[in-house]
């Protein structure tokens, strides 16, 4: 185990997490922790089970076997496949990304922001009635949550385009969008699946700098799961390697990128063969 | 002229109805992709439960008519609302994942159960309500004696549709219950990731839907002083028509096409003939899907990725 692990109760503890779709073994047997701020990255190759490990801490599927449990204070815990899927968001506060962006495309930037901070919003208006005509207490909630909303705005840079439709914005906008949007629900953990993909290199740097911030500031425990190698080793304090369902490494970026089994998987199994050079550059870059 | 603005008034007033309705059809389309066949039997309910909260009225002895009114709607539309909740809780909740048909069946089944249960409790004969607002403003006379009337009972139901518009798109615009809706629309998964109770909100949908069909019912019942078991049939099928000619998921859609189907349908009926005024609404539609498939205010739809 990694620094991660020593402390007394990890923020998430997977523990021998299994999905079986009929005969398909998704997930065999996984178990990983997560900690509080700091950044966790799940990588693999395709079909390693890493977006499957996402919709089950996230209730999109009920795990078959195991016991995904968040602790964000002391006393105060969750089994996160035993809730219903919108208690996860609302109680639980984990959030999530998506690898392929799932903003609301017809709403404002800023409605986006907003709807993730519905829960706060709904009771402050009465459950609509108080909203309707404008009551004190509701102007104050919403005018809070604006508020909230414009920091991540001016965070991402997208202040000046709040009243757009989110579906108009550049394609790295919306990837950083959908991150401010999973902050705004005040999450205990940020589940991000592939935030990277598609971004060029600048905005990757820029995403780079968004998540460490997440981390140093919020205080939050990130879940990442990438396969752009660079992002990886620059960014991550914790590695999980998946392949074909099961863990096959876990350390620190450096253990890892060292690891002959997380070669082989990458690699196939030529042993006795010398990486690539490219490929070493690669694994290398984020040193 | 004078004939023209007088049919004109008439047709607002029809029109404001299946506006009402229409948007109990758009919703609920908008939100779960399918069509609620049983709302005009919402609408049919609304008319009953004003008819029969009139008569409790009138047995406790409540005479003040404005009183009366406001009672009327507020009644019809808590106990609408109660039966458009246990509409989409018993017939279409449990069938949300399954296949598009599923639902649509249910509804039918919904619809021909709710109007078995009427007939049951209350009868299959008709329910006359004598007219309780009379009067109205003399526009204008022509010159062949033809005097143009704006009832005060066409004010009070311009009026209270209007209002119930207005103050509802401005919960859709503006409150956070709306932009949940709005959110639930475009993208039920995320909005249940983001913590928002997704059952709850569309069950939130059902009641405001059939709230304002109730609206439309006690103004049905004020209007024409009928009402049977069977109304909510050709009603129902008109206001739909409503929905999809304003382009069915969007609001002001809705109350635009509602609008038109009733201006239609009484200047049908005023310069062609009565017996024809169901197929020029029909027609309507079917000139609408040919030239504008989305509706006039519909967008095209965008494809997902």
């Amino acid at each position: 185990m990694n620094a991660a692990g020593m402390s007394a109760v990890p923020l998430l503890r997977v523990e021998h997490l299994t999905m079986r779709f009929g005969g398909l073994v998704a997930v065999d047997d996984v178990s990983f922790d997560a900690a509080d701020r700091q950044i966790t990255a799940i990588i693999g190759p395709n079909g390693a089970g890493k977006t499957t490990v996402f919709n089950c801490l996230t209730g999109f599927y009920k795990p078959t076997v195991g016991r995904l449990m968040l602790s964000p204070a002391v006393g105060s815990e969750f089994l996160l496949e035993r809730m219903e899927g919108y208690r996860i968001g609302q109680r639980a506060r984990v959030a999530r990304t998506f690898q392929n962006i799932r903003l609301f495309p017809r709403m404002s930037v800023l409605e986006n922001l907003l709807v993730a901070q519905h829960n706060k919003l709904m009771r402050a208006s009465g459950f609509t009635l108080l909203g309707l005509f404008g009551a004190p207490v509701y102007r104050k909630a919403e005018g809070k949550a604006v508020e909230l909303a414009r920091y991540w705005l001016d965070r991402i840079g997208l202040t000046a385009r709040a009243d757009e439709d989110a579906g108009n914005m550049p394609y790295g906008d919306q990837r950083r969008l959908e991150i401010a949007r999973a902050m705004c629900t005040e999450p205990h953990l940020l589940c991000l699946d592939e935030p990277a993909a598609g971004l060029n290199p600048r905005e990757s740097a820029e995403l780079n700098d968004l998540l460490k911030f997440i981390r140093d500031e919020h205080r939050i425990g990130v879940l990442l799961i990438e396969h752009d190698m660079s992002v990886v080793m620059k960014i991550s304090d914790h590695v999980v390697v998946l392949d074909y369902g099961r863990k096959i490494s876990d350390g620190t970026p450096e253990r890892v990128r060292n690891d002959p089994a997380v070669i082989r998987a990458y690699l196939g199994e030529e042993e006795n063969e010398a990486l690539p050079p490219e490929v070493e550059a690669d694994l290398r870059q984020g040193a | 002229m004078e004939y023209f603005i007088q049919q004109f008034i008439n047709g607002v007033t029809l029109g404001a109805i299946f506006g009402l309705i229409a948007i109990g059809y758009t919703m609920v389309y908008g939100i779960l992709g399918m069509v609620n066949f049983a709302h005009g039997d919402i609408f049919m309910i609304g008319g009953f439960i004003s008819i029969i909260t009139f008569m409790i009225l009138g047995v406790l002895g409540v005479t003040w008519l404005p009183f009366s009114l406001l009672c009327m709607l507020l009644i019809a539309m808590a106990f609408t609302g109660l039966h458009g909740w246990a509409v989409e809780r018993i017939g279409y909740r449990a069938l949300r994942n399954s296949n598009r048909l599923a639902p649509l069946i249910s509804a039918i089944g919904v619809s021909i159960f709710l109007q078995n249960y009427v007939q049951l409790l209350q009868g299959a004969r008709n329910k006359p309500l004598s007219p309780i607002i009379f009067g109205g403003i003399e526009l204008m006379t022509s010159s062949t004696g033809f005097t143009v009337t704006f009832a005060y009972m066409q004010m009070v139901i311009i009026g209270v549709a209007t209002v119930l518009m207005a103050g509802f798109s401005v919960l859709i615009a503006r409150t956070a219950l709306g932009r949940q809706q709005r959110a639930c629309e475009q993208d039920m998964k995320m909005a249940r990731l983001l913590g928002v109770d997704v059952d709850r909100t569309i069950a939130l949908t059902f009641i405001m839907g059939a709230a304002l069909a109730a609206v439309a019912g006690l103004i049905w019942l004020l209007r024409y002083g009928i009402i049977d078991f069977y109304v909510g049939f050709l009603v129902g099928i008109k206001a739909f028509t409503a929905a999809v000619i304003g382009g069915i998921g969007s609001l002001p859609g809705a109350m635009l096409g509602g609008l038109l189907i009733g201006l239609i349908e009484v200047f049908w009926s005023a310069y062609f003939s009565v017996e024809y005024k169901d197929v020029a609404a029909f027609a309507i539609l079917v000139l609408v899907l040919i030239f504008r498939p989305t509706g006039l205010l519909g967008k095209p739809d965008i494809e997902k990725v």
